[in-house]
């Protein structure tokens, strides 16, 4: 910028003044601000919410998640009332209560997950873009065999092999969606390193941390952020129905998905659906208001990018 | 032409090959081999490495795995460790008949619908219809199937007050319509997760070809929109639209292990969670490699599909 007005001051005429907005010059980092939709503030509404949930939820719930807090009046699946507000469950636990201890696990273990997996898929992704030919083709090629295996399926295969536990779900949820951020950051790596920005930043002699925060990472940032937020949606929807399927958290922990599978009987013996629902509602609000948020984003961002991704 | 289909091909195969190595390591590194699964608490060490001789375990890995494959691809899947003496080949062919048929069903029914909402959709966007479909897949999109399958329930049994929440019954001796009224709440729940995904890349492939240049000189012509649509833009979005729908026939393939679990009905999804909770892992080896190998070939048609409409990947450069 600083370039830019010496230039003024001297009626240099630049290529661009500093009326015109760098929108129009190509390969332009986007600029402009970027600005939620209401669908998209709802979004992020109801993920802050879950989010305060997951962290302070095991401290606010009125009882312990194994807790059988009415033991005068005990029956399975009791309906919503005063004390227990979204009723009990089929052993006559506090539904309120293991939903907010479900949501610490169910997020955490989730978001543990994508972590890891952007950890792999960034690292390799961003090195084979840089290394030889050989070592790019053996881990594109690998990674398109991980792809080729359905993700429910690979789960089940290693929770087989290895017996479920929190740290087996978090690091095979990481292992299951490093290949899609393999491929991502990979083309990232590939297109924007050889664009003529980044050339020309070179060439002015800019040091490594400018051009990877000032030219690449705001070229970067959209793709990655929403590509973040959709894997997280589908790490969730993941650990929840391997949950479901009996083979993620295990009895007796509160875990969104099992609560699901826990409470099924409720649904075929025509009992109160609450045990169900509520479980299920919490997955699906947090997931769709993360989409929500990603479908913003992915509309701002657009472009040329996100096309080729 | 040809080239690149058998290219497309041969890589199709060796992605199975590869799946099939991983799922084989995958199951190999359970704890205790089929030998001493099989004998249990009887087993003394002679008869283990009499059985282990019988079933190849003492021969290296790589010559167990080429064996395995060997016989998988002749039909021999060889026999359960859970299940007493039972062949896979019997466990499998018990249960299928659920599973084929509520994926097939979920096809004929979702596909054709979802496909039609699709392209009204691209032939109005931006209008009322065209908004509540896109936020309606987009929510449906992100949301688990049992969510899905709680308010099918919800609708259909508590609410219309027609049938039950877990599939019962025999299928033998039924019509079309009576398999479809036996597993409306699958086939329905199914449909709307497919939906979602299928609406929107409907639409989505569909505008894409509505804005290159020769549908703008059709509109400029003073053509009617529905006519641009259908007679236009449609033929060379076809190639687009089978990808879209081989892509989301493919997510079916895992999409029907929540389902069944679901509703309770058995099929070969239920059957891979009995075989993960048994550990018994030749029934997840063959199950695994089945799903996989569909997952597959899904993909392969979607990628065929692709090429064979568009002259301009028929020949990369």
């Amino acid at each position: 910028m600083s370039k830019l007005k010496k230039n003024e001051d001297e009626h240099y005429v630049a290529p661009f003044s500093a009326e015109v907005s760098f929108d129009e010059l190509q390969d332009a980092p986007p600029s402009g601000k970027f600005r939620l939709s209401i669908t998209g503030k709802i979004g992020v509404v109801v993920m802050v919410f879950w989010m305060f949930v997951a962290l302070f939820g095991q401290f606010l719930a009125p009882f312990e998640e194994n807790d059988l807090p009415f033991p005068d009046d005990y029956s399975e699946f009791q309906k919503p009332r005063p004390g227990a507000w979204l009723g009990t469950d089929v052993d006559d636990r506090d539904i309120l209560s293991r939903v907010m201890y479900g949501a610490g696990r169910t997020i955490g273990i989730s978001l543990a997950g994508v972590i890891i997996a952007y950890i792999i898929g960034v690292t390799l992704g961003i090195g084979s873009s840089i290394a030889g030919a050989r070592i790019d083709l053996a881990l594109t090629q690998f990674f398109n065999i991980m792809l080729a295996i359905p993700t429910i399926m690979f789960g089940l295969v290693v929770v087989a092999a290895l017996g479920s536990s929190i740290p087996v779900l978090i690091i095979t949820a990481g292992a299951i969606f490093s290949p899609v951020v393999f491929r991502l950051s990979r083309a990232l790596g590939m297109e924007i390193m050889v664009m003529d920005f980044v050339e020309a930043a070179k060439v002015r002699g800019e040091g490594y941390r400018w051009i990877i925060f000032k030219e690449i990472w705001p070229n970067a940032a959209m793709p990655l952020i929403s590509d973040f937020g959709l894997r997280f949606i589908y790490v969730i929807l993941f650990v929840s129905s391997l949950s479901f399927l009996g083979l993620g958290v295990q009895p007796p922990m509160a875990d969104w998905g099992s609560m699901v599978r826990e409470n099924l009987g409720a649904l075929q013996y025509g009992e109160s659906v609450v045990p169900i629902l509520a479980p299920a509602i919490a997955i699906a609000s947090l997931t769709v208001g993360i989409n929500l948020i990603v479908d913003d984003i992915s509309a701002h961002a657009g472009g040329k990018l996100s096309g080729r991704l | 032409m040809f080239p690149i289909l058998i290219k497309k091909i041969g890589a199709g195969l060796l992605t199975t090959l590869g799946v099939s190595i991983v799922i084989f390591i995958g199951t190999n590194l359970l704890p205790g081999d089929a030998a001493q699964i099989r004998l249990g608490q009887a087993s003394t060490e002679d008869s283990l490495k009499a059985l282990r001789e019988e079933l190849g375990l003492n021969l290296p890995l790589y010559q167990q795995y080429f064996r395995w494959l060997f016989n998988f691809v002749q039909g021999d899947f060889g026999t359960s460790l859970a299940s007493g003496n039972v062949t896979i080949a019997q466990l499998i062919s018990d249960r299928y008949e659920n599973t084929l048929i509520v994926s097939s069903l979920t096809a004929m029914i979702g596909v054709p619908i979802s496909v039609g909402l699709g392209i009204i959709a691209a032939m109005f966007p931006g209008t009322l219809y065209d908004r509540i479909l896109t936020l309606g897949s987009v929510t449906l999109v992100a949301a688990p199937e049992f969510f899905t399958a709680t308010l099918m329930v919800l609708f259909v049994v508590f609410f219309l007050g027609i049938g039950n929440a877990v599939v019962v019954g025999s299928i033998e001796d039924k019509n079309l319509v009576e398999l479809i009224t036996h597993f409306i709440l699958p086939i329905t729940t199914l449909c709307l997760v497919i939906a979602a995904q299928l609406i929107r890349m409907t639409r989505a492939a569909v505008l894409n070809v509505m804005s290159s240049p020769y549908i703008e000189m059709a509109i400029l012509k003073g053509i009617p929109r529905r006519r641009v649509v259908m007679r236009h833009a449609l033929l060379n979005a076809i190639g687009p639209i089978v990808n879209v729908i081989a892509i989301n026939l493919a997510y079916v393939v895992t999409g029907v292990i929540v389902i069944e679990v679901y509703f309770g009905y058995s099929g070969l999804a239920t059957l891979i969670v009995q075989g993960v909770q048994t550990r018994d892992y030749i029934l997840i080896q063959t199950l695994g490699m089945i799903f996989c190998a569909t997952y597959v070939i899904l993909m392969l048609i979607a990628d065929l599909s692709s090429i064979l409409s568009n002259p301009r990947l028929r020949h990369p450069k």
